[in-house]
């Protein structure tokens, strides 16, 4: 093959390929156009004034499409399917108590994007900002709304390569103190204390301002950890707990739960951990749950699943008693008033 | 373009004909085009890969809502069947005569390019992961013949420099991947399905460079000092390592390697001694790019100078400077960190593609894809063994009691190394390194 036949051949491949690069990336654009676009038959979104500390209103991230995608959203609490309020505010990640909101949102940046943790007033406005290492997935705030924490996917950690790992960080809103990764604390399993690279912690979720629960993950087990901010300790009380969620009597966890027998790719069920008692109940729940659930109230937890528009919230007795119902469609990351 | 630009040829030394054909030509005859033509599928390729490495982590848990932790754990496994991949890569490439290299290396690409549309496919992280495999099994096999294709083609003289050239064009590569993904991803938002198919569309293009544009046949460019012979088409490993240059220089990459402590490791102890804001850390890796893209060339042509294994070990020592700046008990700020990037991408400079040059010298042309497989495994597996031990010190003691062990390990090291590779005399010229066998 001479060398002109050889460049026309290049040049024939760049064309056929450019256009399939070209054509599919006009595909994803189209499609995300769609989203900007209201769906026919969906929730009806309007855009309004949102507080945190409203009682009559749950709030959530909006997964609906249009121009509301990704708000947080305020839904009357005794019509969960009525009409959406927006609040302009968009989060990946968010949770709020007391008036205090926490904010996981991307930065779209020039060249990459970047994400920030914001904490917000009641009326959703900026207080101050943190810079993010990765990826957000949990946020929780403290019952009174001084203390918040948040927990990234961080890669570029791990010893074998382009491997990922968590970050988890805890800040007091008003003293503006930063425990900007949990890894820090002191670690103790079975009253030995836990002295490796590879610990991870992620999953915060407060009892007071000062004492959380969590999940702490070293050499492949996980626990559940009991942390105090005053004196930087983790201390592990369950083995094979993920992701947990305190009750609001502060007397049970509701918890993802690996299944030894399950499909690998699909491991985790949702438990309720008594923690006086130690003992575990399945929920009626059998599908694979890859969320940290939150309490409704004393009885019912509310957690999310794979749904048409990425995410649907789904609640269940914690009781183990019942059967799993959908609560609203195209919605994550929900706050209910207690 | 890249070389014409930066590396105008000493006049003196050009020939006549060089003279006559202008400036390109010149750079021509520096750098062969069968060395442009491998960077170039080499710059193509990792926009590819990188484009997909970019957006993974959000792609998993953003779109599919997996948790990738124990990710790493797979990722360690994988690693280590790359390295022996490479070995079989290598092997396999040697035989037809020089016509191996291009099948093993074009099999390679091409299985890689397979799986961008295959990522599409699978929603679970068992089957990510066997895609994710697929795709370096693609990456060993290809590594050890492309080099062995890079030193086949240039002049033994000026082997460093096209080494610096084909790493300086990958590594803009990998630096314009992300930057690809993150336009596309502005284009279309959640538009992964585009950046996989894009990625694909590369990827494809790559291989068909590499189809058309590298000569089936590397013919060697001039009188290869390694000196032919020996060795024959199917040099097992044993008989390879049977030639005291070999030998030594696995020896020492091998040494080396159980000091050299990996990337990860190195951006963490930075921003953890320097208390960086943990936003910076996904930036650490690019300071290194930079340094790298920027001193590839420079440092292969001064390899060509003053000797391909002498610069190997200094560029350790460039590492050992970078160790000492995190050691160092000043407070530090954005000059220290500018530092340690600066050295530590000045370290790998002067050592990856010099070492792939300093294997050539040594091995025989028909043995050339094994020799440099051989080589580059023994240093893979050692860093690998270095960051288990450094991980177990890091948590035994500390990170900076760690990076103080990994320092005083390297100098031994480093030391130990001059020792194996000072030349027996009587000593070469160091433009051709390699010992005349009988």
């Amino acid at each position: 093959m001479n060398r002109t036949a050889r460049l026309l051949l290049l040049l024939a491949a760049v064309l056929v390929l450019g256009g399939v690069a070209v054509g599919a990336t006009l595909h994803a654009a189209g499609r995300a156009d769609r989203k900007d676009r209201t769906q026919a038959g969906g929730p009806e979104v309007a855009s309004g004034p949102v507080r945190l500390d409203d009682p009559r209103h749950g709030l959530f991230r909006n997964m609906a499409w249009g121009p509301h995608r990704d708000e947080i959203t305020a839904v009357p609490e005794g019509r969960l399917t009525g009409p959406r309020t927006a609040s302009g505010v968009r989060c990946l990640r968010f949770h709020a108590a007391s008036g205090t909101g926490i904010c996981l949102q991307a930065v779209h940046g020039e060249l990459r994007d970047t994400y920030r943790a914001v904490v917000l007033d009641n009326r959703l406005r900026e207080r101050r900002h943190y810079d993010l290492a990765g990826t957000p997935t949990r946020a929780r705030v403290s019952p009174s709304g001084r203390t918040v924490a948040w927990t990234v996917f961080v890669s570029g950690d791990s010893y074998a390569g382009t491997a990922f790992s968590t970050r988890t960080s805890v800040v007091d809103t008003r003293g503006r103190h930063l425990d900007a990764n949990l890894e820090t604390y002191a670690l103790t399993v079975d009253r030995h204390r836990v002295r490796a690279v590879d610990i991870n912690v992620w999953g915060v979720t407060f009892a007071d301002d000062t004492h959380f629960y969590a999940t702490a993950a070293t050499a492949g087990k996980t626990y559940l950890v009991r942390g105090d901010r005053s004196t930087r300790t983790l201390r592990a009380l369950h083995p094979n707990v993920e992701c947990p969620s305190l009750s609001p009597d502060g007397t049970r966890i509701a918890y993802k739960k690996r299944i030894a027998d399950a499909d690998p790719d699909a491991p985790w069920r949702l438990y309720v951990l008594d923690l006086r008692t130690l003992r575990e109940t399945a929920t009626a729940e059998h599908r694979n749950i890859d969320d940290q659930a939150v309490w409704r109230d004393g009885h019912t937890l509310v957690y999310s699943l794979p749904g048409d528009y990425g995410s649907d919230l789904w609640t269940v007795p914690a009781d183990g008693t019942g059967t799993p119902h959908r609560l609203l469609s195209a919605a994550l990351a929900p706050v209910f008033s207690r | 373009m890249y070389l014409a630009d930066g590396r105008p040829a000493p006049s003196p030394s050009v020939s006549p004909g060089g003279r006559r054909d202008g400036r390109g030509r010149r750079v021509r005859a520096a750098v062969p085009s069968t060395v442009l033509v491998l960077g170039a599928v080499s710059l193509i390729t990792d926009i590819s890969s990188e484009m997909v490495t970019a957006v993974l982590p959000l792609y998993l848990v953003a779109e599919l809502g997996l948790s990738p932790l124990g990710f790493g754990v797979l990722d360690g496994v994988y690693n280590g069947v790359s390295a022996l991949v490479r070995l079989v890569g290598g092997r396999l490439s040697d035989g037809g005569g020089g016509r191996g290299h291009k099948a093993v290396a074009a099999v390679g690409y091409g299985l890689s390019a397979l799986c961008k549309p295959l990522l599409l496919m699978v929603h679970t992280l068992p089957l990510i992961g066997a895609v994710l495999a697929v795709d370096r099994t693609g990456k060993g096999l290809r590594t050890a013949p492309r080099d062995a294709m890079i030193s086949l083609a240039a002049e033994p003289a000026a082997r460093g420099r096209a080494f610096g050239v084909h790493r300086a064009m990958d590594t803009a590569g990998a630096l314009c991947g992300p930057l690809v993904a993150f336009v596309l991803l502005r284009a279309a938002a959640e538009g992964y399905d585009a950046v996989f198919t894009v990625s694909f569309c590369v990827a494809v293009l790559g291989v068909v460079v590499l189809l058309l544009f590298v000569p089936g046949r590397a013919l060697p460019a001039a009188e290869d000092t390694a000196g032919r012979g020996p060795a024959g088409p199917r040099t097992p490993v044993r008989a390879l390592l049977r030639r005291p240059q070999v030998r030594r220089l696995t020896a020492c990459a091998v040494l080396l390697g159980l000091t050299t402590v990996s990337d990860s490791f190195l951006y963490l102890a930075l921003q953890r001694r320097l208390d960086l804001p943990a936003g910076w850390l996904p930036l650490l890796p690019l300071g290194t790019a930079a340094a790298y893209l920027s001193l590839a060339v420079p440092m292969g042509a001064l390899a060509d100078r003053i000797g391909r294994r002498r610069l190997f070990l200094a560029g350790h020592l460039v590492l050992l400077g970078a160790y000492g700046l995190l050691l160092a008990p000043f407070g530090g700020g954005a000059g220290l960190v500018c530092g340690v990037l600066l050295l530590h991408g000045a370290f790998y400079a002067a050592t990856d593609g010099v070492l792939a040059a300093a294997t050539a010298d040594a091995v025989p042309e028909d043995a050339r894809g094994s020799g440099l497989a051989v080589v580059q495994t023994g240093q893979t597996a050692a860093r690998f063994v270095c960051s288990l031990a450094f991980g177990a010190a890091w948590t035994a003691w500390g990170d900076h009691t760690a990076v103080l062990a990994a320092a005083v390990g390297l100098a031994l090291a480093a030391a130990l190394s001059a020792r194996l590779l000072r030349p027996a005399a009587p000593a070469p010229a160091p433009n051709s390194p390699s010992e005349h066998t009988p």
